[in-house]
């Protein structure tokens, strides 16, 4: 995983938690971010969709359980070819 | 030109550090700064992340902050939480304090019904009924294909009947209720209709039907004051029905919508909230070169200049069409270019691409000054403060000087393709218009009427000469149905001459029109230049012996030439008439209606208290001097009796 996407991924998270950046890390998830929550995880899924022009399945979205796995989710994505 | 603003790489550089910049600011107490640069985040990023980073500062900040507050109460059938920071954010781009009321998922009915209900405890200012077709009218969305084909058509008919029938109902015992302004979303058509092309062949169709809903609608928001219709499914179109649904979301979250579009529902709630909480311009100022023309007329001349209705010169003509467009909704134009004066008055008056010529602009500044003093000279000329101008310029760097200057003026980003700006002020809701009385359309005149009075004064010797000279005439009515937008419309936008700026909706004013003890005065004025039109208002209140003047407010173009003194003196009249002995009002100071603190004391009203809020001042009936000046003449309607004792 590049740190772009991670540091990106972080800063969105940031934003919609309202936590600072530098205390998110890649182990940080539902169990440990307390603003974290059902709607706040629709606001994140819908601002990472935003940011990176892209859509995420609800199969995907099921997957984003910490930091470090919605920032793979995303850069597997980034990667992929165009549908 | 900055760095900042033309280099994008220092753009996205900086981009980041605003928000530990943004903090630092609001740890060293510096508010008014820190919402500066919230806004210019919001205006460089205007994403959800951003969104919630701007609302958490802003909640820090808010009591800081002398922000008008305006409450929204939205009732849906699908899920908005996610818009509600994006709104919020952009409210506060636009300086308003929003605070938001979301409704539970299709209770609308209850809970506009019910009187005890949270919507009504919440005492929204306006209301968004956002309702989909699916819930609105199913059997005309996905149950269609289910309609029987023998007794399709009558079952069509009573699905539109039914989904009429509850908009109706929804609509009166909200009006029953409150006094909110209500914005109704009318209903889309499917982007897949279940017949294909045939549908389409007759009016009968899905799509027909729900046009008919449509049409419905609207004929029912015209019945009512203060109800309006969005209409959603040119929003959609606007957008691309393929872009702006999201399926998965729909079926996953109740969200219809796509990430990327949450933004253009926010800014389309926006279009109503600004004008209804009285965030508008009065004045769109404009640049010329490569503004209004493409090119620079001192440089590339009358021949040089694009201004024509072929590429390249049709982008401006489009932005000029907008500009006139603007006009006739009453906002006025001026121009305010660095230039030499007779050079540009020649491309304006003579080239013969130009749409806008000199008469479209009610004030006028070329030349070499610094704009901000400009800006600041056109406001004072025309009489509206600072706040009430909106700027077009095409260079990032004036924009950002004038923003830095006058930060309360509307400055409209453009991007640096001039097809693009006829657009980008198209969707400035600061120009949006509810409602549009005749001296809206007729401004643009008055103002050059008002030039001929300015110009008449400084032939007379007195004041007195002037006043006889100008032959004002003055009608004095009770407030009709015709008149009470315009009447609702001068309290909520007068800031000036307004003793009390009390701001009243147009329910607010019909619901005091049917109280015996309630009087509402409105003025119209006109004089030998022409006519002014409906530009003053007075709201007084019985009690007992005591009439008090609950508003007083006249626009500010009629101002110091006694027509105040005129209105007073017939409110005094009108209250002895009804047997009262003394007229009372208070005088409640604002940062803007210094010109009416000396009101009350001219006129003979003596002081009997003052407090943190204002002064009050008395006038006793028997004994007061108080007459309209023998200059104006006057028409006098009196109040209709019936209804009235």
């Amino acid at each position: 995983m590049t740190d772009s996407t991670f540091e990106q991924v972080r800063s969105v998270a940031s934003d919609i938690f309202g936590v600072p950046a530098n205390k998110i890390t890649a182990a940080s998830s539902p169990q440990t971010l307390e603003n974290w929550d059902s709607i706040q995880h629709l606001s994140l899924v819908l601002a990472l969709e935003e940011k990176f022009s892209l859509q995420l399945s609800p199969e995907e979205i099921e997957q984003m359980k910490s930091i470090g796995e919605t920032a793979h989710l995303i850069e597997s994505k980034l990667q992929a070819p165009p549908r | 030109m900055s760095d900042s603003i033309s280099n994008p790489t220092s753009r996205d550089g900086n981009l980041a550090s605003m928000r530990p910049e943004i903090d630092r600011l609001i740890a060293e107490a510096a508010f008014d700064l820190a919402s500066r640069r919230l806004a210019a985040l919001w205006r460089r990023d205007p994403a959800s992340g951003t969104a919630s980073f701007v609302i958490s500062r802003l909640d820090q900040i808010r009591g800081k902050l002398a922000l008008p507050k305006f409450k929204l109460a939205i009732l849906r059938s699908f899920t908005v939480e996610p818009i509600v920071p994006l709104l919020r954010a952009e409210a506060f781009a636009y300086g308003i304090d929003l605070e938001v009321h979301v409704g539970d998922f299709n209770t609308y009915t209850q809970d506009v019904i019910d009187a005890q209900s949270s919507l009504y405890r919440f005492a929204p200012h306006a209301v968004v009924l956002a309702v989909r077709t699916d819930q609105a009218a199913p059997e005309l969305w996905r149950d269609f294909a289910d309609l029987s084909p023998e007794a399709a058509q009558q079952a069509a008919e009573r699905a539109v009947r039914s989904a009429v029938h509850n908009y109706e109902q929804c609509i009166g015992a909200f009006r029953k209720h409150s006094q909110a302004a209500l914005i109704v979303h009318s209903l889309e058509v499917p982007s897949a209709p279940s017949l294909g092309v045939l549908d389409s062949q007759s009016e009968a169709g899905q799509s027909g039907l729900i046009r008919q809903v449509n049409r419905e609608l609207r004929r029912i928001a015209a019945e009512f004051r203060g109800v309006y219709t969005l209409d959603y499914d040119a929003l959609i179109a606007r957008h691309g029905s393929a872009h702006w649904h999201d399926e998965r979301k729909w079926l996953m979250a109740r969200l219809p919508i796509a990430a990327n579009h949450l933004l253009d529902m926010a800014r389309e709630w926006m279009r109503f909230i600004v004008p209804l909480s009285g965030r508008t311009a009065k004045v769109l100022v404009c640049d010329l070169d490569n503004t209004l023309w493409g090119g620079v007329i001192g440089e590339d001349g009358m021949t040089g200049i694009k201004i024509s209705p072929e590429y390249p010169g049709a982008a401006y003509q489009a932005l000029q069409r907008v500009l006139l467009d603007l006009s006739r909704k009453g906002i006025l134009l001026a121009l305010c270019s660095k230039n030499n004066l007779d050079d540009a008055m020649e491309a304006i008056e003579k080239h013969p691409g130009m749409l806008v010529r000199a008469k479209t602009f009610a004030a006028v500044r070329i030349n070499w000054t610094d704009k901000a003093q400009n800006l600041r000279e056109i406001a004072q000329e025309l009489n509206v403060g600072i706040d009430s101008l909106a700027f077009l310029d095409d260079n990032p760097f004036e924009r950002e000087q004038v923003r830095a200057a006058l930060p309360e003026i509307t400055v409209i980003e453009l991007s640096k393709n001039p097809m693009e700006y006829a657009l980008a002020v198209r969707n400035c809701a600061v120009f949006e218009r509810l409602t549009l009385s005749t001296e809206d359309q007729q401004r643009t005149a008055m103002y050059a009427e008002q030039k001929q009075r300015a110009s008449a004064e400084q032939t007379f010797q007195s004041k007195e000469d002037f006043f006889r000279y100008l032959e004002q005439e003055a009608d004095l009515d009770p407030v009709t149905d015709l008149t009470l937008a315009r009447v609702a419309q001068l309290t909520q936008k007068t800031s000036q001459f307004n003793l009390t700026t009390r701001r009243y909706t147009e329910p607010q004013i019909a619901e005091m029109a049917t109280k015996p003890e309630w009087n509402i005065f409105s003025i119209k004025v006109r004089d030998r230049f022409g006519d002014h039109g409906l530009v003053g208002v007075a709201i007084t209140h019985d009690e007992g012996e005591r009439c008090e003047v609950d508003t007083f407010l006249l626009s500010c173009r009629v101002i110091g030439r006694t027509v105040e003194t005129a209105f007073l003196s017939h409110l005094a009249e009108s209250a002895a008439h009804r047997g009262r002995t003394q007229l009372f009002g208070w005088f409640l100071p604002t940062r803007k209606n210094a010109p009416a603190r000396d009101f009350y004391e001219q006129h003979g009203f003596a002081r009997q208290e003052t407090n943190e809020t204002g002064s009050r001042w008395t006038l006793d009936l028997g004994s007061s001097t108080l007459r309209s000046p023998a200059w104006i003449k006057l028409r006098v309607t009196e109040p209709i009796a019936e209804g009235k004792n």
